[in-house]
C-alpha cells in the first residue's frame, strides 16, 4: 500500500502512468494527413488544386491512350491509321530488332545466352549475392565469353559487326566502356595526383579538353579521323572505333571523379603506408585507391549511368543502337505513324536500367556507410 | 488513491507578466501521445529545471512554449497571450522568449557579432550601431567580447554555447529556454556555460531548462519537475526533490543519473 | 604524395615524353600519308569556297552563295545562341523544380521528384526526338494553327510570333529601361544603409520592380506608343513575316532546357537541404521572418553548394547542344559535320569544334567563378 509521509525512509508512491489517448481525429489519418501536407494554408491550397487539375487533365487521357484503347497484338493491320489507342503490336512485332539489331535470326540462341549471363551477373551484384571483389572480377572476365559469343569464331559462325545493334549492341558499348575507362582513368587521376610535372603536365593535358568538348566531337573524331592516323591501307572497322572514342571519353571524366576521391584521403595514410616500408605501387593499390574509389561510389555510379545514356549517341557516326533501331524501326513503311509508341517504350526501359543502376549505387553507399 | 495523489489540476489566478501557463495541454506526434495532460505555471522570475529520461517529452514541452511545435489540445498562456494558430502573435511571442539550443545553431556564415545583430536588426528594426554596442554589452557579460570579429567555426564548443546565449539576450527576453544546452559539450566546458546561466538566474530572468546537470538544478532551480513518457510525475523544490522524492518513478530515475 | 627517387622520376618522365614523341611523331606521318593517298585538301582555304548548303534558321541572312566559312560562322553563333538562351531559361526553370522539390505541399513536391527521376533518366537524345518527331510534327497544318495568344501561331512549320517593329523613340523607352535597372541598384544601396542607419526596413525591392517595369511602360507611353507590330499572315499554304521559331529550333530548346532543368534543380534542392535545419529553428525562435529567413540564412549558404554544381551543368548544356545534329538544327557540329561530308577536311573542322567548345566552357566557367567567389562564404 502506499503512503503519503514525507520522511525519507517512508516507501515511495507507485506512479501510474496515463494511457496514451488516441490523437483528435482531425489530426490523424487521412484527414489529419490532408491538412498537413496539401492543405495547410491558403496558399498551398491553392497549389494542390492547380496541381490536381494538371493531373486530371494528363493522366486519364495517357492512360487511356497506353492501355485502355491499346492494342496489343497483331500483324501490321492492327493498327489503321486513325485509331486512337496506342499500337503495342508495333513494339511486340519489332522486338528482336530492337533487341539485337539485325543480328541472324538462327543465331539468336547466341546473344540469348549472353545477355542471360549478363542479367545473371547483375542480380548478383544488385542483391548482394557475392563478396564484391569477387564481383567485380566476373564483371571483367564477362566480356570475353560475351564477346566470342556474339561476334564468334572458334566453331562459332563469324557475325559482321555491322549487323549488331539494338539494346545488345547499347549494353556491350556501355560495358566495355565501364570496364576500361574505369581503370585508365584511376591512372589518369593518379598521374594527375602525382608529384612528376611532366606526367601531371600530360594528364592534364588529356583530360581538361576531353571534358571541355561533346561526346559527338569524340566520335566523330574516332570515327572519321582514326582512319587517317593509322597507316596507309590498315583499317578498323567503326563499331571499333567508336567503342575507342567512348573510353577516352569516359576515362577523362571517370579520372575526375576519381581525382576528388584522392583529394580526400586524409595526408596521414601515406605517412603510415611509407612507415610500414610500402612502396609507391603497393601503397596506391592496397592503401590509397581503396578509400579513394569508396568515397566516391555514388559519383562512379552516376558517371555509370551517363555513359549508358551516352552510348544513344552512336546513332550520329552510324551505328543502330537500341535508340537507333528504335528511330529506324518507326520509320518502316508498314509501320509508319507509331513514333510515340516506340518513344515511350524505349524510354520505359532506359529508365528502368538507369533506375535500377542509381538505386544500386545508393544501397552500395548506405552498406558502406554500415560498415 | 493514486488519484488522490495526484497533484489537481490548477485553475490560475490572473496571469502577470512574463508568467506562463500551461492547462491540459496534449500534444501528438502523428498517433504518438507525447505530451500528456501536461499542467504547469511558471512565475515571473522562476528558474524552473525539467529533468527525465530521453523520450519524455521534455524537449517538445519546452519546443511549444515558443510554438515551435503546436499543441493538439490544452491551453498555452505565453505572457497574458493564448498561443494559437495566429501568425502575428507568434512573432511577437518568439521575440519576448529566447531559446538555447543543445547544437548551438549559431549561422556558421556570419561573424559573431553578426549573428548577435541579426535579430534586433530584422525584427525589432534596431539601427545597426545601437544593435552592435548591445551586442558588445552582451558579449562582456558572456566574457568573450574578444571574439566579436570571429566566425563560428573559429570557436570552441563551450564559447559557441556562451555566443547562443547572448544572441538571446539582445532580444531583451521575458523568458529564457534552454533545450540541454550542455548535453553537446566536452566536460571541461559545461562549467562556463553553467556558471553564465547562474548569473542569469541570480539576475531574476525568468528561466525554464531542460538539462542534466543536477549540481545546477540543486543550486538555482525554484523548483524541478521530473518529467517521464510524456507526464509530468514529480514537481517539487530542490531540497524536496533530491532528499524526498515522492514517487518510486522519480526515485528510480534519481539513483540511475546521481 | 609519394615522391620516386630523384633519378627514377627524372628517367620515368624522360621515358614517357620520348614515348609521347614517337607516337605523336607516327601519326603524324601516317596521316600525311593518308591525307595524300585520298587526296584530301589541308588547312583552312576551303573556307573563302561558295557553300552551296542549304541552311534555314540562321540568325544572320544567308544565301547557298555565300562560303564555307561564314556557314561555319552561323552554325557558331547557333550554338551561341542556343547555349545561352538555354542557360537562363534552365536555371529559371530548374530553380522552380529545386523549391518545389523541398515543398511542404506534398502534391507539388511529389511532382517535382517524378519530374527529375523521369528526366534524369532518360537519354537526351530521346527526348530530343520525342519532341521533334513526336509533339511537333503533330501539331496541326498551318491552315489549322493552333493560336495561344492573339497574333502568335502554333502549327508543324514553326511558332509564329509578331515581330517587333520599333519605331522613332523606342530608343528612349532602351534608356528608361537601363535608368531604372541601375536605379533599382542605387535604392536598394541606399535602403540597406538606411536600415542600418534607422533601423526602418523600405521594400526596395518591390520599388525596384516597380521602377523596372514603370519607368518603360511611362516613357513608351509619353512617346506616343512607338512600337508596332508585324503579324505573320497566312499567305497560301505557309505564313508569311513575324518572327518564326522553327520545329528543330524549338525541339531542341525545349529538350535542353528541360534536361538540363532537372539536374539544376537537384543542385537547388540539395543546397536548400544542405542547410542545417536547426538554424531555422533558431531564426524561427526569435520571430525572423520566413521571407529574411530564405534569404539571408537559407540562400547564402545554399549557393555555395549550388554554384559550383551548377557550373557543371551549364557546360553540360552547352556541349550537349551539339546534339542539334540529330534533329537538322544547324549549329556548329550540325554545319560542320556536312562540310566535313562534303570535302574531308575533318582534322580543320573538329580541331575547330574543340577550340570554339573549350573557349564557351573556360568562358562560363570564369564567370561562374566569379559569382561563386562573390558570394561565397568566407570559409574560415
Amino acid at each position: 500500500m502506499s503512503s503519503l509521509g514525507s520522511s525519507a525512509g517512508t516507501d515511495a508512491l507507485i506512479f501510474k502512468p496515463m494511457p496514451d489517448l488516441p490523437a483528435p481525429r482531425t489530426t490523424v489519418g487521412v484527414i489529419g494527413w490532408l491538412r498537413a501536407n496539401l492543405f495547410n494554408g491558403w496558399f498551398n491550397s491553392l497549389l494542390t488544386i492547380l496541381a490536381l487539375v494538371f493531373l486530371w487533365k494528363t493522366v486519364p487521357p495517357f492512360f487511356s491512350w497506353a492501355v485502355f484503347d491499346a492494342v496489343w497484338s497483331g500483324g501490321s493491320g492492327a493498327c489503321p491509321p486513325g485509331q486512337e489507342g496506342a499500337c503495342w503490336a508495333f513494339v511486340f512485332n519489332k522486338f528482336r530488332v530492337l533487341m539485337v539489331g539485325l543480328y541472324p535470326v538462327d543465331q539468336l540462341w547466341r546473344p540469348i545466352l549472353c545477355g542471360m549471363m549478363f542479367v545473371l551477373l547483375a542480380a548478383v551484384s544488385i542483391f548482394h549475392l557475392m563478396d564484391v571483389k569477387k564481383v567485380v572480377v566476373l564483371w571483367c572476365v564477362l566480356p570475353f565469353p560475351g564477346f566470342l559469343l556474339i561476334n564468334g569464331g572458334f566453331g562459332l559462325a563469324v557475325i559482321d559487326q555491322s549487323l549488331w545493334g539494338g539494346l545488345m549492341l547499347s549494353l556491350g558499348l556501355a560495358t566495355i566502356g565501364i570496364l576500361i575507362s574505369l581503370p585508365l582513368g584511376i591512372l589518369l587521376a593518379l598521374g594527375r595526383y602525382s608529384n612528376f610535372t611532366l606526367i601531371k603536365a600530360l594528364c592534364v593535358g588529356v583530360i581538361e579538353p576531353i571534358r571541355g568538348v561533346p561526346l559527338i566531337t569524340i566520335l566523330f573524331m574516332a570515327s572519321v579521323m582514326m582512319p587517317l592516323f593509322l597507316p596507309v591501307g590498315m583499317e578498323i572497322n567503326n563499331l571499333l572505333r567508336v567503342q575507342i572514342g567512348i573510353i577516352l571519353f569516359s576515362s577523362a571524366y571517370m579520372a575526375e571523379v576519381v581525382r576528388g576521391g584522392l583529394q580526400a584521403i586524409p595526408v596521414g595514410q601515406f605517412d603510415a603506408a611509407k612507415s610500414i616500408g610500402l612502396n609507391y605501387w603497393k601503397t596506391t593499390a592496397l592503401v590509397v585507391l581503396p578509400q579513394a574509389l569508396r568515397h566516391v561510389i555514388p559519383s562512379l555510379i552516376g558517371r555509370c549511368i551517363a555513359l549508358f545514356k551516352d552510348t544513344s549517341l552512336v546513332i550520329i557516326v552510324g551505328l543502330l543502337d537500341f535508340l537507333g533501331m528504335v528511330k529506324a524501326s518507326a520509320q518502316d513503311p508498314e509501320w509508319l505513324g507509331h513514333d510515340a509508341e516506340a518513344y515511350v517504350f524505349c524510354a520505359l526501359i532506359y529508365w528502368i536500367i538507369c533506375l535500377s543502376m542509381s538505386r544500386y549505387g545508393r544501397s552500395l553507399e548506405r552498406s558502406r556507410q554500415q560498415d | 488513491m493514486s488519484d488522490m495523489a495526484r497533484k489537481p489540476k490548477e485553475e490560475t489566478t490572473e496571469p502577470q507578466e512574463g508568467m506562463i501557463q500551461l492547462i491540459g495541454v496534449h500534444k501528438w506526434f502523428g498517433n504518438f501521445h507525447v505530451l500528456k495532460d501536461i499542467n504547469l505555471t511558471v512565475l515571473k522570475g522562476e528558474c524552473i529545471v525539467i529533468c527525465g529520461p530521453s523520450g519524455s517529452g521534455k524537449s517538445t514541452l519546452i519546443r511549444c512554449i515558443n510554438r515551435l511545435e503546436e499543441h493538439q489540445q490544452g491551453k498555452i498562456i505565453n505572457d497574458g497571450v493564448e498561443l494559437t494558430r495566429d501568425l502575428k502573435k507568434k512573432s511577437k511571442i518568439r521575440s519576448e522568449v529566447g531559446m538555447v539550443f543543445q547544437s548551438f545553431n549559431l549561422f556558421p556564415h556570419l561573424t559573431i557579432l553578426e549573428n548577435l545583430t541579426f535579430a534586433p536588426i530584422w525584427v525589432r528594426k534596431t539601427p545597426r550601431a545601437e544593435a552592435e554596442k548591445i551586442a558588445m554589452q552582451h558579449l562582456e557579460r558572456v566574457h568573450i567580447p574578444e571574439q566579436a570579429g570571429k566566425y563560428p567555426g573559429q570557436l570552441s564548443g563551450g564559447q559557441q554555447q556562451r555566443v547562443a546565449i547572448a544572441r538571446c539576450l539582445c532580444m531583451n527576453p521575458k523568458i529564457m529556454l534552454f533545450d540541454e544546452p550542455t548535453s553537446a559539450l566536452d566536460p571541461e566546458m559545461i562549467k562556463e556555460v553553467l556558471d553564465v546561466m547562474v548569473e542569469l538566474a541570480t539576475e531574476g530572468i525568468t528561466m525554464i531548462c531542460v538539462t542534466h546537470e543536477m549540481g545546477f538544478a540543486r543550486t538555482v532551480a525554484d523548483r524541478i519537475i521530473f518529467m517521464d513518457k510524456g507526464e509530468i510525475v514529480e514537481e517539487n523544490k530542490p531540497s524536496e526533490f533530491f532528499d524526498n522524492p515522492r514517487w518510486d518513478r522519480t526515485r528510480l530515475f534519481l539513483k540511475q543519473i546521481l | 604524395m609519394i615522391k620516386g627517387g630523384r633519378l627514377v622520376a627524372l628517367f620515368v618522365q624522360m621515358a614517357v615524353v620520348a614515348g609521347i614523341i614517337s607516337l605523336g611523331y607516327l601519326l603524324f606521318i601516317n596521316t600525311q600519308a593518308n591525307l595524300e593517298a585520298r587526296n584530301i585538301a589541308s588547312g583552312f582555304g576551303f573556307f573563302s569556297v561558295e557553300a552551296g548548303l542549304p541552311i534555314s534558321n540562321t540568325l544572320l541572312p544567308y544565301t547557298p552563295a555565300d562560303t564555307y566559312g561564314y556557314a561555319f560562322l552561323l552554325g557558331t553563333l547557333n550554338t551561341l545562341y542556343v547555349a545561352f538562351l538555354g542557360i537562363i531559361t534552365a536555371t529559371i526553370i530548374g530553380v522552380f523544380i529545386g523549391v518545389a522539390r523541398v515543398s511542404s505541399n506534398w502534391l507539388v513536391a511529389k511532382l517535382a521528384e517524378i519530374y527529375v527521376e523521369i528526366l534524369r533518366n532518360i537519354p537526351l537524345l530521346l527526348i530530343l526526338f520525342f519532341t521533334y518527331g513526336v509533339v511537333l510534327t503533330s501539331l496541326p497544318g498551318p491552315r489549322a494553327s493552333l493560336i495561344p495568344f492573339p497574333g502568335c501561331f502554333f502549327n508543324n512549320r514553326g511558332l509564329y510570333l509578331p515581330r517587333p517593329l520599333f519605331q522613332d523613340g523606342f530608343g528612349f523607352v532602351v534608356l528608361a529601361f537601363a535608368v531604372a535597372v541601375v536605379l533599382s541598384g542605387v535604392i536598394s544601396k541606399w535602403a540597406g544603409k538606411c536600415r542600418d542607419r534607422t533601423g526602418i526596413s523600405i521594400p526596395s525591392g518591390w520599388i525596384g520592380i516597380a521602377a523596372v517595369i514603370g519607368l518603360p511602360l511611362v516613357t513608351y507611353i509619353a512617346l506616343g506608343r512607338p512600337l508596332t507590330w508585324e503579324v505573320a499572315a497566312l499567305k497560301g499554304f505557309n505564313f508569311k513575316g513575324g518572327i518564326v521559331l522553327r520545329p528543330e529550333f524549338s525541339a531542341l530548346m525545349i529538350g535542353l532546357v528541360l534536361y538540363t532543368a532537372a539536374f539544376i534543380g537537384e543542385n537547388v534542392r540539395s543546397g536548400i537541404q544542405s542547410v542545417d535545419a536547426g538554424q531555422i529553428d533558431a531564426a524561427k525562435s526569435f520571430g525572423v521572418g520566413r521571407g529574411i529567413v530564405m534569404r539571408r540564412i537559407i540562400l547564402p549558404q545554399a549557393l555555395r553548394v549550388i554554384i559550383p554544381a551548377t557550373t557543371n551543368d551549364y557546360t553540360s548544356l552547352v556541349k550537349n547542344s551539339s546534339l542539334a545534329v540529330a534533329i537538322g538544327y544547324p549549329d556548329m557540329v550540325s554545319v560542320g559535320g556536312t562540310i566535313i561530308g562534303q570535302n574531308d577536311q575533318a582534322i580543320e573542322i573538329i580541331g575547330l569544334w574543340m577550340a570554339v567548345y573549350l573557349a564557351i566552357n573556360l568562358f562560363v566557367s570564369a564567370i561562374m567563378n566569379w559569382i561563386n567567389s562573390n558570394v561565397a562564404i568566407v570559409e574560415r
